[in-house]
């Protein structure tokens, strides 16, 4: 109990000193920034999935071509599950205003009042006029028509257009709906409608081509659970999207999002990992003659040890404690920012971010503070009367390996992604030995008898400073190396953040095509391209498109019966877009095998999606066998692509070279981008190409765009934590070695050196350490930005000249500025004073 | 064998060190007995080894060869920790750095030896004792803002507020300018003699060595007469 109230009491008085604030305020950053991370990680995720649910208009969208089964439904109901149904059928409609009567064929969309479930539909009184949010569908006996039926029809709200038998009002322009993306082929231009007027409509007879859609709603555990439940009872013609199979491009965007968040938690508790074993070196280095003073009045090994292990644990519960409650308020702030994106209530964080944030403090105090704090406990008495008699340095590194393995440990728990925690610490540690390794050899070489004869015969301050480089060789190499991880960070998390960041809104760019062209004849490539010439846009890459059935892989027939995934049987069920083309798409990336080889006539090459390799189990050297309107063709596969899904450019899954493809049947695709205002080039181009088709992904490209926007803003606030930590390393890193400096300095004064030799010789000696240590940084940075944004966020970073002056620049910049103010310090003070103290 | 009023006696202290290649011999064989209330000094120019015997003395160096008894207690059969214990039961110290802890204010450092021993009074007991020696006005004040003489009697205080059977003292006024120096040594002599303190001084300082009532010389690592 008496050693409670001492510890308490060292505390108090260790506190007072300032010798622990560096500590605790880096336990607290790693704790918050763990905690908000986790608190919000798992909130946003189910938000940022809900809002990306608003693209499938609800949680769950089963869609087949029979009516549901009526116990499906009462099992959705059971479950208390929203639901919403939706028939789609083509067919033709009518209007008969003014010039005389127009048809066209439409997508019909007969829609139940409760539709959408998640997301809101837009309409507008007239064309081209503000539009606002509807609360749902359209009321029996009206319809909405989207801008491009009601251009076509020349029929305005209040007109009339006939549909089968029946005859309907125009009630508003149908401007956004919300799932409309999740059929992008699903062109032609859409009516809506109530889901009573279908029956009067009398067009859906045995035989027509209807797709009828339920979409389900509501917490995510009973959604998973219907689902569950639904899956083993599909028939055939049937089927389920979730989230996890509909829209690759905004599953990309949350991913990364995710990696991001990930990564930044991951970073700032290994930054204050470091800045707590530095400042726990600093404060044992100051507290070696506070124990040797406490073993001479007394105090066993075992009683300083429990005497100060219990200080530390008091300051890491407290600050954890901090921490936690600082993690928790942050990821408030952050919900509330988001609350607009997510549109609906977060559920509660539950009490285990709290936990994760609390084990990752102790980890971290007992992995980096304990090694350094075990020394206090060798500390011999002698030295009272010898200073010289220091702590014995043993034991320390095993107890930071152990403490390092388990803080990994418990960081890749948190965060969830091996990848991304194996690269970070890995690439961490990696640095981590390097810089001391590459400091050393650069400070050894600066300071070589060579240098000193070169730039010692400048001034003695110089030589003095460049002697002292020597002579702390490895103190200072270690005090670089710090200081470059620090650099390196802010680095990181300043210049290249916004690279990176810039990357990932370049991956949707606001000048990201809007439109798909597609259905253009081989014949009017030429019409098509001088269209476009002439209403002054640019002319887009033109892809041909042959759709082709996959008949075999490997000589084997394939058959949906030989995949157990729901996707991969729908892949094989129908058609594919496939493409071919000589030359690798920019926004395409080979991730496996190589491209197509020119002078290769022996054989067919494909190149493969990795995505839709991997569903349907493909690999390098398999031979695919398509079947393209009657002609059969074979292909190996030479190569695998990444595709940024979120560029919203034309993509293919299956690619050959030209030779394979070019004699099946083939019409074209083309992505460009329709600026506001221009909408009436679409009616000319509409008229000029009756059978071409414009496909409207504005929405679909608003929508993500919005995401990446609003996760942007949620990810920088974290990175202010990182940020914080990687400030804290510097700082310490910069004080490491402030005594003993400050000591040497008075001590040069003491034998009457000036103000100018005290300081010369500092700049000199922290010039080469600014140096040595901003050009590590710099180095750092750019490799391990490269690195993320190439294997992590798939994203190809431009080179940042910038850095290479500023990194540099900073280092030299932080430590001449360091130097200046400790030089400021020890002229100051007089060196009686200084020395009194040490 | 010692006898009942024997505070501490050393047998055959010997002490040699390895430097370099070729072993350094600090002390060799010394034998001392101090009986209580003795004032013993220890005096002997730069390198004679005197610290070192003090250190080996009072438990914090360990001989090569010899043995030491304090209090009664063969303090090199003892292990680190029981040797620590016996510092703080028995005895108080006093350096020529002062060693006080720069963290902790004068009457903090006074406590801290009490708060060791657990003792539930340290706070009174200490500021009892910054009285007596004068500082009742600096309890609040921090090491770094008080005059050398003064630090040095906030270490005095902080020795004798155990109440120690023996004081070591090593260069006592060693950091001190003539005038502090004195007005310590007067206040160390003061209080050694109402708390019968036994009294072992390390010193170079032949006039202070005088005030005590025993002196024993080193030289080259040998008592010499």
């Amino acid at each position: 109990m008496t050693s409670v109230r001492l510890a308490l009491r060292m505390l108090m008085r260790d506190w007072r000193a300032g010798e622990l604030r560096v500590l605790a305020l880096a336990l607290l950053i790693a704790v918050a920034s763990v905690t908000s991370v986790s608190f919000f990680a798992d909130r946003v995720r189910q938000g940022l999935n809900r809002e990306a649910h608003q693209l499938l208009g609800g949680d769950l969208l089963l869609a087949g071509d029979q009516p549901w089964d009526p116990a499906v439904m009462a099992e959705i109901k059971r479950r208390g599950l929203a639901v919403a149904q939706s028939t789609n059928f083509i067919s033709m409609a009518q209007s008969a205003n003014g010039a005389g009567p127009k048809s066209l064929l439409t997508g019909a969309k007969a829609v139940t009042d409760s539709y959408p479930l998640r997301g809101k539909l837009r309409i507008a009184p007239r064309l081209n006029a503000p539009d606002a949010i509807a609360g749902s569908g359209p009321r029996p006996g009206t319809v909405w028509l989207d801008e491009r039926l009601t251009s076509a029809l020349s029929a305005n709200p209040g007109d009339k257009v006939k549909l089968g038998d029946a005859e309907f009002t125009v009630a508003a322009v149908l401007t956004l709906e919300p799932d409309r993306g999740a059929n992008f082929f699903n062109i032609a231009p859409r009516l809506m409608m109530n889901a009573a007027d279908v029956p009067a409509t009398g067009l859906i007879r045995t035989g027509s081509r209807v797709t009828y859609q339920v979409l389900v709603a509501g917490e995510r555990r009973d959604v998973d659970g219907f689902e569950a439940w639904a899956r083993t009872r599909l028939e055939r013609g049937q089927r389920i999207e979730n989230l996890d199979n509909a829209r690759p491009e905004i599953r990309a965007s949350l991913d990364r999002a995710q990696s991001f968040l990930g990564l930044t938690a991951l970073l700032a508790a290994i930054l204050a990992g470091v800045a707590i074993a530095l400042a726990t070196r600093r404060f044992v280095e100051r507290h070696l003659d506070g124990c040797a003073v406490m073993r001479c009045l007394g105090a066993t090994q075992a009683r300083l040890m429990a005497l100060y292990s219990m200080e530390f644990l008091m300051l890491g519960v407290t600050a954890c404690a901090a921490g936690c409650l600082a993690g928790f308020a942050a990821q408030g702030l952050i919900a509330n920012w988001l609350a607009s994106i997510i549109q609906a209530e977060l559920p509660q964080p539950t009490a285990i971010p709290a936990l994760q944030g609390g084990l990752v403090g102790l980890t971290l105090l007992l992995g980096f503070a304990l090694p350094p704090l075990l020394q206090l406990r060798n500390v011999p008495a002698v030295r009272v009367i010898r200073r010289e008699a220091g702590a014995p340095r043993d034991g320390a590194l095993l107890a930071y390996v152990l403490g390092f393995l388990t803080l990994v440990l418990l960081l890749l728990w948190q965060s969830g992604d091996l990848k991304l925690g194996m690269t970070v610490v890995g690439g961490f540690s990696a640095a981590v030995l390097l810089f001391i390794g590459i400091a050393w050899a650069a400070l050894r070489a600066a300071s070589s008898p060579a240098s000193m004869r070169f730039f010692g015969a400048a001034s003695p301050a110089v030589r003095y400073g460049l002697a002292n480089l020597r002579r702390h060789s490895r103190s200072n190499a270690i005090q670089v190396a710090s200081l470059a991880l620090g650099l390196t960070a802010i680095l990181l998390l300043t210049i290249t953040r916004s690279d990176l960041i810039d990357a990932w809104r370049q991956a949707a760019p606001p000048d990201a095509p809007n439109r798909f062209l597609i259905g253009i004849q081989p014949e009017q490539l030429k019409p098509v391209q001088e269209f476009f010439r002439s209403a002054g846009m640019a002319l887009p890459d033109v892809y041909p498109m042959v759709r082709g059935r996959l008949t075999a892989v490997n000589d084997r027939p394939v058959s949906e019966k030989d995949y157990p995934d729901e996707r991969a049987k729908r892949l094989v069920e129908r058609e594919f877009n496939l493409s071919y083309m000589d030359r690798l798409p920019a926004h395409n990336q080979i991730a496996a095998g190589r491209w197509f080889d020119p002078r290769n006539r022996a054989e067919g090459e494909a190149s493969v999606e990795e995505g839709i390799a991997k569903t349907l189990g493909l690999k390098l050297g398999d031979l695919l066998t398509y079947n393209a309107a009657g002609e059969v063709f074979t292909a190996r596969i030479t190569s695998l692509r990444k595709l940024k899904w979120d560029s919203m450019k034309v993509n293919f899954f299956v690619v050959t070279p030209t030779w394979v493809l070019e004699k099946a049947p083939t019409s074209y695709i083309t992505a460009f981008r329709l600026e506001a205002g221009s909408e009436p080039v679409l009616d000319r181009m509409v008229a000029a190409f009756p059978n071409l088709t414009v496909v409207d992904i504005s929405a679909a490209l608003k929508q993500a765009q919005g995401i990446i926007d609003q996760v942007i803003l949620a990810v920088q606030f974290v990175f202010l934590f990182a940020l914080g930590a990687g400030l804290l390393v510097l700082y310490s890193a910069l004080i490491a070695t402030e005594d003993e400096r400050r000591r040497e300095s008075a001590i040069m004064r003491a034998f009457g050196a000036s103000a100018a030799q005290v300081s010369g010789s500092q700049r000199a000696e922290f010039l080469v350490m600014g140096a040595v240590a901003g050009l590590l940084a710099t180095v750092a940075a750019s490799a391990i930005s490269t690195l993320l944004a190439q294997r992590v966020f798939q994203l190809e970073l431009p080179v940042n000249y910038g850095l290479w002056v500023y990194g540099p620049l900073a280092g030299i910049a932080l430590l001449s500025l360091n130097a200046w103010l400790s030089a400021r310090k020890v002229l100051t003070a007089s060196p009686a004073m200084t020395l009194r103290e040490g | 064998m010692a006898t009942q009023a024997e505070v501490l006696s050393a047998r055959g202290i010997g002490k040699t060190v390895r430097s370099g290649i070729s072993d350094l011999v600090i002390l060799q064989d010394i034998d001392l007995e101090v009986i209580s209330g003795e004032a013993v000094a220890i005096v002997g120019a730069s390198g004679s080894g005197k610290s070192t015997l003090l250190a080996i003395l009072a438990g914090l160096d360990t001989p090569t060869t010899g043995s030491v008894r304090l209090d009664g207690s063969d303090i090199f059969a003892l292990d680190e920790d029981a040797r620590a214990e016996l510092r703080g039961r028995a005895v108080g110290f006093v350096f020529q750095s002062f060693q006080l802890l720069p963290a902790l204010s004068a009457l903090e450092n006074v406590m801290l030896p009490l708060e060791l021993a657990g003792r539930p009074d340290a706070q009174a007991q200490a500021r009892a004792m910054l009285e007596r020696v004068g500082l009742a006005e600096r309890l609040g004040h921090y090491p770094k803002h008080l005059s050398g003489g003064e630090q040095q009697r906030v270490a005095l205080a902080r020795a004798f507020v155990v109440q120690p059977r023996v004081l070591m003292a090593d260069e006592p006024t060693g950091s001190l300018d003539a005038a502090s120096g004195e007005a310590v040594i007067q206040l160390m002599f003061e209080l050694n003699a109402q708390a019968g303190t036994t009294l072992l001084m390390v010193t170079h300082d032949e006039l202070l060595a005088k005030r005590c009532s025993r002196i024993v010389r080193l030289a080259g690592g040998k008592v010499v007469p």
